[in-house]
């Protein structure tokens, strides 16, 4: 118990910091931008601005004030070389800074884009965006809590778990027992343990942050394709580094099937070999889909109000009522969605390892 | 289309930073978590192991008792059986004894009785011999002298006889 109260006081701190940050970055706007946006709401791109990558944190918006964390841009360009300074300096994506801004349009629409001779280039961006920040800040405290609860087995072997111990227990033993030991067999799960207990918690606690709307949730780190092409990628790896002898036997020279799919045209191994990469492909398109799909829905909920709220204001309050009750209802099917993804992501990289460990008699 | 194309920036800073939490969490609190789950596992199934033993060997121990006890009562038995039978058979043999005793007693008696019976008689035939000889000789005196008085003689001397 103790743990979860330090863990909610360490929350609560940090969400009363994070305005101080972002003092220091609150300019008027220009005045005619403001009212021209207030004129027309899209929920198009309201919508995507909400899911996609940014360069600033936004916390909240009271009026005209917005609290926004300014992240740092890190670019690399081969025109001007090495550049790294704050996003807000962009001023919203308002100003260009050193040549460098957000491109509004095109193919770079929300990137950082470099003029060159009046064309828009894209730099080698390595900036820490919200999602890199969001992902930070989630592996700090997937850190901070394990090794919290590592510790506190060392210094009480062999008692009951309490605390923070007690809660993550429990899942540990469901991943190990229901997930690990099934997927791979009694005999090998232990080596790939650490790393579906990784990815599962990793998953889960991002998916439950992608759902708190304020800091430091609100990144959509698992709904980016980047972040699941990592996961996806790494079980990948293990995947063909374990690869043993009757795997790739399996792929090239699949037992059971008739001689002419392999010879002369070798249909059979071309259709294996695509599914080695297909099964890590639609993990990453798996877990991507779900929790953007879930982000989208919410979001299109609180569009409904805005367009609403356009044609009259009391249209929008009465669909207002409607609209949260089914923002309630799908955040409860997200929080059910954010655990299962997690599961089905761990459980199919355990199968995947299973199946190329497995030993054929 | 900017939704499903990956990042290269996000990419090289998830791929690192995941690898290093990868192994920072393999190392310091998957290890140490697991090894004490385990431990904990190992160390309660031991417990409930040696208590199931304990109980089959309480088991053993109560049915070794009763079968001792079983063995006592049924020896115990088997003792007063053997000393009951025992008793009687003295007591048997020592009425044969007796009696064989008695008997030889009797017997011994009956032969002694018998052997001084004969004794006697031969001392009375020797008495009666010497006697008949001395009669005789008296008698043969006497009928030297008269035969009245020889024939009165022997008649007297046989009333002197009849009289001792």
């Amino acid at each position: 118990m103790k743990n979860i109260h330090r863990f909610l006081l360490i929350f609560f701190f940090a969400l009363s910091v994070i305005p101080v940050f972002a003092f220091g970055d609150e300019h008027a706007e220009p005045a005619s931008q403001e009212t021209h946006e207030k004129e027309k709401f899209e929920p198009g791109s309201f919508i995507m601005d909400h899911i996609a990558d940014s360069y600033d944190w936004h916390v909240f918006s009271i009026g005209d004030f917005h609290a926004t964390m300014p992240l740092p841009v890190i670019v690399y360009s081969q025109h001007s070389g090495f550049h790294m300074f704050m996003s807000s300096n962009f001023h919203h994506g308002h100003s260009t800074y050193n040549g460098f801004l957000i491109a509004k349009e095109g193919e770079y629409r929300g990137k950082v884009v470099e003029m060159v001779n009046g064309h828009e280039v894209r730099p080698f961006d390595i900036s820490m965006t919200k999602n890199v920040v969001s992902m930070l800040i989630s592996m700090a405290i997937l850190l901070w809590v394990f090794i919290s609860v590592a510790k506190s087995y060392t210094n009480s072997k062999g008692k009951a778990p309490k605390g923070m111990q007690s809660l993550v227990e429990p899942i540990i033993l469901f991943v190990r027992d229901e997930v690990a030991k099934p997927a791979i067999g009694e005999k090998r799960y232990e080596k790939h343990l650490p790393y579906l207990l990784s990815i599962f918690f990793f998953i889960w606690l991002n998916n439950l942050m992608g759902m708190v709307p304020f800091f430091p949730g609100g990144a959509n780190v698992t709904g980016n394709i980047t972040i699941t092409l990592v996961l996806a990628l790494f079980t990948f790896v293990i995947t063909t580094i374990n690869g043993n002898k009757a795997y790739w036997k399996d792929i090239f020279n699949t037992p059971g099937v008739p001689w002419w799919l392999k010879f002369p045209i070798p249909l059979m191994p071309l259709v294996e070999v695509m599914g080695v990469f297909t099964k890590p492909f639609v993990l990453m398109v798996r877990l991507f889909a779900n929790i953007t799909a879930g982000h989208m829905i919410v979001l299109a909920f609180v569009s409904l109000i805005f367009i609403f709220g356009q044609i009259s204001p009391g249209l929008g309050y009465g669909t207002s009522v409607v609209s949260v009750l089914f923002m309630v209802f799908m955040n409860m099917l997200e929080l059910l969605v954010g655990l299962i993804q997690a599961y089905v992501f761990t459980l199919l990289s355990a199968l995947y390892f299973g199946m190329a460990t497995e030993e054929h008699h | 289309m900017g939704l499903v194309t990956p990042e290269l920036g996000t990419f090289i800073w998830m791929l690192l930073a995941f690898a290093i939490v990868l192994f920072i969490l393999k190392k310091f609190a998957w290890k140490p978590i697991l090894s004490a789950l385990k431990e904990r596992e190992e160390s309660i199934e031991g417990a409930l192991r040696s208590a199931e033993r304990a109980k089959e060997e309480m088991a053993a121990l109560q049915a070794d008792n009763e079968r001792i006890l079983q063995e006592a009562r049924k020896e115990r038995e088997a003792m007063l059986k053997e000393a009951k039978e025992m008793g009687g058979k003295l007591v048997s043999e020592a009425k044969q004894k007796a009696t064989l005793e008695a008997d030889k007693v009797i017997e011994s008696a009956r032969i002694n009785i018998e052997s001084e019976k004969s004794a006697a008689l031969n001392e009375i035939k020797a008495q009666v011999a010497i006697l008949s000889v001395e009669i005789a000789e008296k008698i043969l005196r006497q009928q030297f002298a008269d035969d009245q008085q020889q024939k009165d003689y022997f008649k007297k001397l046989m009333d002197e006889v009849k009289l001792n």
